[in-house]
């Protein structure tokens, strides 16, 4: 009877190709296309202008609150680039350059914040999911699509996003125990910001790395710089082919950083140093990705301007567009059922009394005792 | 450990103090202080936590941000992490874990960080929490709150505006509570965490800073289960709890001032359990009732309300009973949440068509 350590399999690798400082490990180097890495950049550059743009939006009263992306647009874009059409994107909330990438409309994102649910009504030619709020609750659905997509057959991948905090719901865990218990085609990217609101990475959880939890589920994981675009596609192309051919999932752990605040409603001067902060503004993926194309000559100062300009005019037809919508206030009741009931088509008619239209109809009452 | 004496005795005065008449008849001898809702939640934490060393405060951010609303401002610095608890992200692990606290004689008191995710805890509130006392004969309990922001009206993102107080109060086991002000608020969750069995209090975030109220310098309670009389009046009874409370009181004085029509105003404060001598004797005197919640009408606490009145007071019905609540249908986005909420304006022309059947 022996006392042995158990080897436990599974492999976490580690990738990083372009330093903060501007360091390229050229044998990594991911070989795109001169068009791609410029269209990439714009939709990077396109999510930090749109986010600012919200934030602006928030403080003069015409959305409400926001929760900007800023610092953390290089990890939704790098996965996005690699899915097809057809594959799935599984949001939480903080993946708007991938929303941009998978061809959300603006306007519908500024809807979500602006109070409006047809923000989450994505376009029917998109296969993604909506923004999702309950932390982690979305890593369920995800596995159960990638399920569906083994079942069918269909060659479709699903990539699922949450936080480091998400990594603590029982929700995150059963899904990726459902994902990797029946081998689907999932891909999990964890983007670990380092902060869940004011609860450090540290206080989430005991392990090492988030990534490391992947040897539990019995598959293997990968850390990347979530802020270096080219490490995140290496990784993603790995994990997508892989999950495509049969593989099961992967877990991607993304090292990045929130660099504003959680959201408008949060002061993180509370909880969190300045110093802390511009340290990783140093690191920020987006100057970072424009040297390494300018060295590149894939861009100039001109090009950027002129990009600038292009992007701006977008976001004031798009701000215009949203601020056009007229909601209709009885859509309430119209998405509940496939067929709506007498009671809600009684309770509609009687919040358009309320409203001053049409007199409610009243369901019988006797008025005589006995 | 949980000081029922104490809630008795303070309690039962306490109804006196705020019953008939409202915030008229305070005693104005006591010192006072002008407090928003949060401040004086933060009020009966604080005190509580300096008496009894076995209560603990857990949850998402409530220690060094001092909760998302800013309610446990000031605990982490004087009571320290080990009573101050930032903890995992984790609806059902706070809940969860602090069943096995109570077992080891603590008293936790469980933030959620907003109504919508309380349901993350649910198996553990439905399966444990409530049922503890019951299954182990009394050989363990669950003294125990569970608190969190409630209900509509500060223009939140979607899953933060929910109104769950029909489906905690379903639950026997558990006991839920609604405050509508500050006194109130900080005296019930006072009561709430000396009380020796688990209470949901449910406080609703659009009053958490609306309006202050006047608060004495000491610690008060008030008895779980009772409501009070936030108006009086002989023409027709309007029950309702929480937010609505306010609401209702502007529609009672259009209806005075417009209609000459003097409603009585009862605000529940809990509705598990619920205050079935104060609305009966009410609505007996009155003759017409109109419930009002923003919680979902079917299967609402307003079916259970007017259940009790048909039950023990129909024969002195005049009139249907109305209720205005929020519609059954998922609370809208922000931009129209306004429009499935109660308005004061739906009481007032429930309130007419009861008095002119
Ligand atoms: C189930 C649930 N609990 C609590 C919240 C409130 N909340 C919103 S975001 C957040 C922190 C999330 O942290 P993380 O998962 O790291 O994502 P990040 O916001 O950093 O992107 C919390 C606690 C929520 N939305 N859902
Ligand atoms: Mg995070």
């Amino acid at each position: 009877m022996p006392r042995d350590t158990v080897p436990i399999p599974g492999k976490i690798e580690k990738i990083e190709i372009l330093s903060h400082d501007g360091k390229l490990d050229t044998k990594l180097e991911p070989k795109l296309p001169d068009a791609d890495l410029r269209k990439l950049f714009r939709y990077m550059l396109f999510t930090r202008m749109l986010d600012e743009r919200c934030l602006h939006l928030q403080r003069q009263g015409r959305i409400g609150t926001y929760g900007p992306c800023k610092g953390q647009e290089a990890t939704p874009l790098g996965v996005a680039y690699h899915l097809r059409k057809e594959d799935w994107f599984v949001p939480s909330y903080r993946e708007l350059s991938g929303f941009l990438w998978r061809g959300w409309p603006v306007d519908r994102y500024m809807l979500w914040w602006g109070g409006h649910e047809i923000g989450s009504s994505i376009p029917p030619e998109v296969n993604d999911t909506p923004i999702c709020v309950p932390i982690a609750s979305q890593v369920q659905y995800a596995a159960g699509i990638a399920w569906g997509a083994k079942l069918r057959k269909d060659g479709t991948v699903v990539a699922c996003f949450c936080g480091d905090g998400g990594t603590s719901e029982g929700d995150f865990h059963e899904g990726m125990n459902y994902a990797t218990v029946f081998k689907v085609p999932l891909v999990m990217i964890v983007q670990n910001n380092q902060w869940a609101i004011s609860v450090p990475r540290h206080k989430q959880t005991a392990s090492q790395t988030i990534a490391q939890k992947a040897v539990a589920y019995g598959i293997d994981a990968m850390i990347v710089d979530g802020n270096d675009i080219l490490a995140v596609l290496v990784a993603a192309k790995e994990a997508i082919d892989k999950a495509r051919n049969g593989g099961g999932p992967t877990l991607i752990e993304a090292i990045t950083y929130r660099l504003s605040m959680h959201t408008t409603a949060d002061d993180p001067k509370k909880y969190r140093s300045e110093a802390e902060v511009k340290s990783w503004e140093a690191k920020d993926p987006l100057p970072r990705f424009r040297d390494y194309l300018r060295k590149k000559k894939l861009l100039d100062e001109k090009i950027e301007a002129v990009m600038e300009e292009d992007i701006r005019n977008e976001l004031d037809t798009a701000v215009a567009k949203y601020e056009q919508y007229r909601h209709d206030p009885y859509a309430m009741f119209d998405y509940m059922y496939a067929q709506m009931t007498p009671e809600l088509a009684r309770q509609k008619q009687e919040l358009k009394a309320a409203l001053g239209g049409d007199v409610a109809p009243q369901r019988e009452t006797a008025r005589t005792h006995g | 450990m949980t000081d029922v004496a104490l809630l008795v005795d303070v309690g039962l005065s306490f109804r006196d103090d705020l019953g008939i008449g409202g915030p008229a008849r305070l005693d104005r001898k006591q010192a006072m202080a002008q407090l928003t809702m949060v401040k004086a939640l933060n009020l009966a934490l604080t005190e509580v936590m300096r008496e009894n060393p076995n209560v603990m405060m857990m949850g998402q951010d409530v220690g060094i941000d001092e909760g998302v609303f800013r309610v446990t401002e000031g605990l982490l610095k004087e009571f320290g992490e080990d009573r101050v608890v930032d903890t995992p992200l984790a609806e059902a692990g706070i809940v969860g874990s602090a069943v096995g606290l109570c077992m080891k004689g603590f008293l936790p008191v469980c933030e959620m960080q907003f109504d919508g995710f309380s349901y993350q805890a649910f198996h553990q509130v439905e399966g444990h929490v409530r049922r503890l006392r019951n299954r182990t004969r009394g050989r363990f309990t669950c003294p125990m709150v569970i608190r969190m922001p409630y209900g509509g009206g500060i223009r939140a993102i979607e899953h933060h505006s929910e109104a769950p107080e029909a489906t905690y109060a379903h639950l026997a086991g558990l006991k839920v509570v609604l405050p509508s002000g500050p006194r109130n608020a900080r005296a019930l969750l006072r009561a709430a965490i000396l009380d020796p069995d688990p209470v949901v209090v449910l406080e609703p975030k659009a009053i958490y800073r609306a309006f202050r109220e006047e608060v004495p310098d000491a610690p008060e309670t008030m008895p779980i289960g009772k409501g009070v009389i936030a108006r009086p009046g002989k023409d027709v009874t309007i029950i309702t709890y929480a937010a609505m409370v306010r609401t209702v009181l502007e529609a009672a004085e259009e209806l005075a001032e417009e209609h000459g029509v003097d409603a009585e105003v009862v605000d529940l404060l809990s509705v598990a359990p619920i205050d079935n001598d104060l609305i009966n004797a009410s609505v007996r005197k009155t003759g017409r009732a109109v419930v009002v919640h923003e919680s979902y009408r079917h299967c609402g606490v307003g079916g259970e309300i007017v259940a009790r009145i048909v039950e023990d007071s129909l024969m002195y019905l005049e009139a249907p009973i109305k209720r205005v609540t929020g519609y059954d249908t998922i609370i809208p986005f922000f931009a129209n949440e306004q429009n499935w909420l109660p308005s004061s304006a739906k009481v007032v022309s429930a309130a007419l068509e009861t008095v002119r059947f």
